[in-house]
């Protein structure tokens, strides 16, 4: 297997896009993408996206997109993982680099979930569950997520404030991301006053429905010819897979596919947990946050909101998380946000991260996940 | 029309219908065609008594289609005594005194009506248990 490195990245701002269109979004990040990376052309696309013919009526994204962004004839398809498409497509993406079959990938992430009325979009996040056994009874995602964050504060005698800080610093880091939804910081007092959706989630533990999309450029690193500064080593990309179903898990409160993917993305890295300069979680929900740290290793079993609590989690911690915003306040268009988190991660290493920047960033890992973790994508990246 | 599927998944909505492993005894529902402890495919059907415990709950103030004038209304997840979670409703209670860990038994209910015309779906709910049997 070849070395891959990511030469370029591209984003538009997430939001409610009313105004633009799916094709519009993905083809700006991606040409942004060529454009930071000095190159006209690719010898692939790979798109992330979950919900584009359930929401907006189009599928076939791979040569739409590709012919959109003026790379008709290339090989191309769309890939599919949930909430973790994006990090899926640039984990094929990876492979087929690596692989010596292509020396030049274009990985876009792009999803419009705002196209459609809140109970149709909410009905079709849930289909990253189990749709005999838990959509068909009104078990929203949202509801898996309370199911677990209710079972996981009687179990380690927590109470919602515990959580807070996630947000807190989702909130706080997103202020200076001009890409960033919510660029506005919040408070522990607003974490308690926010309205309940499923209780115990309110809509400060969640991440909101928005639009956007993020596209990156890989390329073999023998290529590079020494004449990219900028380019930044994947050194790690490795997918776990679990139950699609909470009922089906045999240990709720432990993210299996979280633990297999980091362990398996550490071993190809040659890393420990304690080497990782920044952690891009998947914080959909701070449950998801919580038990993502504990699982990668970050944090022991029933810690991971003390971890929060501690401070080590905002920039000037030990273990800063969520650098850009996170999936809280960053925004979680779902199917690219695997890919926002990889050019984020791309943007610290390289030390282009503002105001935001982690000092001394040299490895950076991005974690996506697809349903409650019944798929968990890891990268890690090296400067 | 998903008029099939429901059809086919009445002997689990109805008699919490799922499998016993022949060869290492585990029981699983939802059913299986590959045991999960040992990989047989030695599996046959077994129905559950549909007792147990409440592992989690939760009520949903927002909805997804199709639930939308149920709202507010309590999902949760119920450890059978036999083994097996299910997820599902839970109904004929004020989700102010549920409490985790407390007995739950299945009953059959209404799971929703697609609209005036359209299909009334039936299944399986959990409520507190009102006696032992």
């Amino acid at each position: 297997m070849r070395n891959v490195s990511v030469v370029g990245i591209g984003q538009t701002q997430v939001g409610e896009h009313w105004d633009r269109s799916l094709r519009d979004l993905a083809t700006e990040a991606a040409l942004n993408a060529l454009r930071d990376a000095h190159v006209d052309h690719a010898d692939a696309i790979f798109v992330g996206n979950m919900l584009s013919g359930q929401l907006t009526g189009q599928e076939n994204l791979g040569a739409l997109i590709a012919d959109e962004v003026g790379l008709r004839g290339v090989d191309t398809l769309k890939v599919e993982a949930a909430c973790g498409s994006g990090a899926a497509a640039l984990h094929v993406g990876y492979l087929a680099v690596a692989s010596g079959q292509f020396d030049l990938v274009l990985v876009a992430g792009a999803e419009k979930l705002t196209e459609s009325s809140s109970c149709n979009t909410t009905a079709s996040l849930a289909m990253a569950a189990d749709a005999d056994y838990e959509t068909v009874h009104g078990i929203s995602f949202i509801a898996l997520n309370a199911l677990l964050m209710k079972r996981y504060m009687y179990e380690y005698d927590l109470v919602p404030e515990d959580f807070a800080a996630f947000s807190v610093n989702a909130h706080a880091n997103a202020v200076h991301n001009p890409n960033a939804m919510f660029r506005s910081p919040i408070t522990v007092e607003h974490y308690k006053r926010a309205r309940d959706i499923s209780d115990p989630i309110s809509v400060m533990d969640s991440a909101p429905v928005c639009d956007g999309a993020a596209a990156v450029v890989l390329m073999a690193t023998d290529n590079l010819n020494g004449n990219r500064a900028r380019a930044i080593k994947i050194a790690a990309s490795a997918i776990g897979s679990d139950s699609l179903g909470l009922h089906d898990r045999r240990d709720p409160m432990w993210l299996s596919a979280v633990e297999l993917s980091s362990q398996k993305a550490y071993r190809q890295a040659g890393i420990a947990p304690q080497d990782v300069n920044l952690f891009e979680v998947h914080d959909a929900f701070s449950i998801m946050s919580v038990m993502s740290l504990e699982a990668a290793g970050f944090a022991a079993r029933g810690r991971g909101a003390l971890l929060a609590r501690e401070g080590a989690i905002t920039p000037q911690g030990k273990l800063p998380i969520s650098t850009m915003g996170g999936l809280k306040a960053r925004g979680h268009p779902v199917g690219a946000t695997g890919v926002y988190q990889a050019a984020e991660v791309v943007q610290q290493l390289r030390g282009e991260a503002g105001k935001n920047q982690v000092a001394n960033a040299h490895v950076g890992m991005a974690q996506s996940l697809g349903g409650i973790a019944a798929n968990a994508v890891t990268h890690i990246f090296v400067n | 029309m998903d008029l099939a599927r429901h059809w086919r998944l009445k002997d689990q909505r109805y008699r919490l219908e799922g499998t016993v492993c022949a060869d290492c005894g585990a029981k699983f529902f939802p059913p299986r065609q590959v045991c999960l402890e040992c990989k047989s495919t030695n599996l046959t059907p077994r129905e559950f008594n549909g007792h147990g415990e409440l592992y989690s709950f939760t009520t949903l103030r927002s909805a997804p289609m199709g639930f939308e004038d149920q709202v507010p209304y309590t999902v949760g997840v119920v450890k059978l005594d036999e083994g097996p979670m299910v997820e599902a409703q839970i109904t004929d209670v004020n989700a102010d005194a549920l409490k985790i860990g407390q007995r739950m038994e299945m009953v059959t209910r209404k799971l929703r009506a697609q609209g005036d015309n359209g299909l009334i779906i039936y299944g399986y709910k959990f409520r507190p248990e009102t006696k032992a049997d």
